[in-house]
């Protein structure tokens, strides 16, 4: 699985890692949902850190796990985004929507 | 413009090739000594033209995907992405962000990424007759070569 969750006190942190396109991005998403409905945590801390590669399927990552979030009334931040994830990010207009740090 | 070097790869429009293809463009094309971000872009702009003929090209069989690289006289890499599925109707609706006729998984941003990571971008479609995305990136000539 190219990505890890752990919780602590509706804290849920989702570590992703490997290259994030289309062929993965669903298992990812089906993932990151799962966790979401189970934890119902307060703030998801997604780690880029391990992301090789990312195209446009990061993006609806993205966007899909910060709407769940809203949905169960929590906040989503980013963190550890590399270059090449940030630049793609960024060419979408991301910053604006999703909290990066 | 001339062409120097080429390479045509051909395979079926199965999820697994999307990788694949990426980085066979990103070996082909590390003979223009590219940066690492050049190589990211390329790889990115691939993924893109790619993932689009797998998922829309062909949304129920699987079908023929041809990737062909190109190096032209200048240091400019040529990429062409060719299917032969059901077409774009309306190409300009297709290219304009967050447009996909994709399910939740699609952001709708892969021609936008193609537009921004690479220097031309040309889409070529027909109804019922597959799709041809031609693009183009100069690779920049380093220092002490």
């Amino acid at each position: 699985m190219p990505v890890t969750c752990k919780e602590d006190k509706r804290q849920l942190t989702a570590l992703v890692a490997g290259e994030l396109d289309h062929h993965q991005a669903k298992a990812v998403m089906a993932e990151l949902n799962r966790r979401i409905d189970l934890a119902q945590p307060r703030q998801l801390t997604l780690d880029l850190s391990g992301l090789t590669f990312t195209d446009s399927s990061g993006i609806a990552v993205l966007l899909r796990a910060h709407r769940r979030m809203g949905q169960v009334q929590g906040v989503m931040r980013v963190v550890n985004t590399p270059a090449q994830a940030e630049k793609v990010f960024k060419a979408a207009g991301l910053e604006k929507i999703i909290k990066f740090e | 413009m001339k062409i120097e070097n080429q390479v045509t790869l051909e395979f079926p429009s199965r999820s697994a090739n999307e990788g694949f293809a990426r980085t066979a463009a990103a070996c082909f094309a590390a003979q223009l000594d590219p940066t690492l971000e050049e190589v990211n872009d390329i790889k990115t702009a691939i993924s893109e033209a790619v993932t689009n003929a797998i998922v829309h090209a062909y949304p129920d069989t699987l079908g023929k995907v041809v990737l062909k690289l190109r190096i032209r006289e200048g240091h400019v890499l040529e990429i062409v992405v060719k299917d032969w599925g059901v077409g774009i109707a309306d190409v300009e609706q297709a290219r304009t962000p967050l447009f996909t006729t994709g399910n939740e998984e699609r952001s709708g941003m892969g021609f936008t990424i193609m537009e921004s990571f690479m220097d031309t971008l040309k889409v070529r479609s027909a109804p019922g007759r597959g799709t041809t995305v031609t693009m183009a990136r100069k690779i920049s000539r380093r220092a002490g070569r």
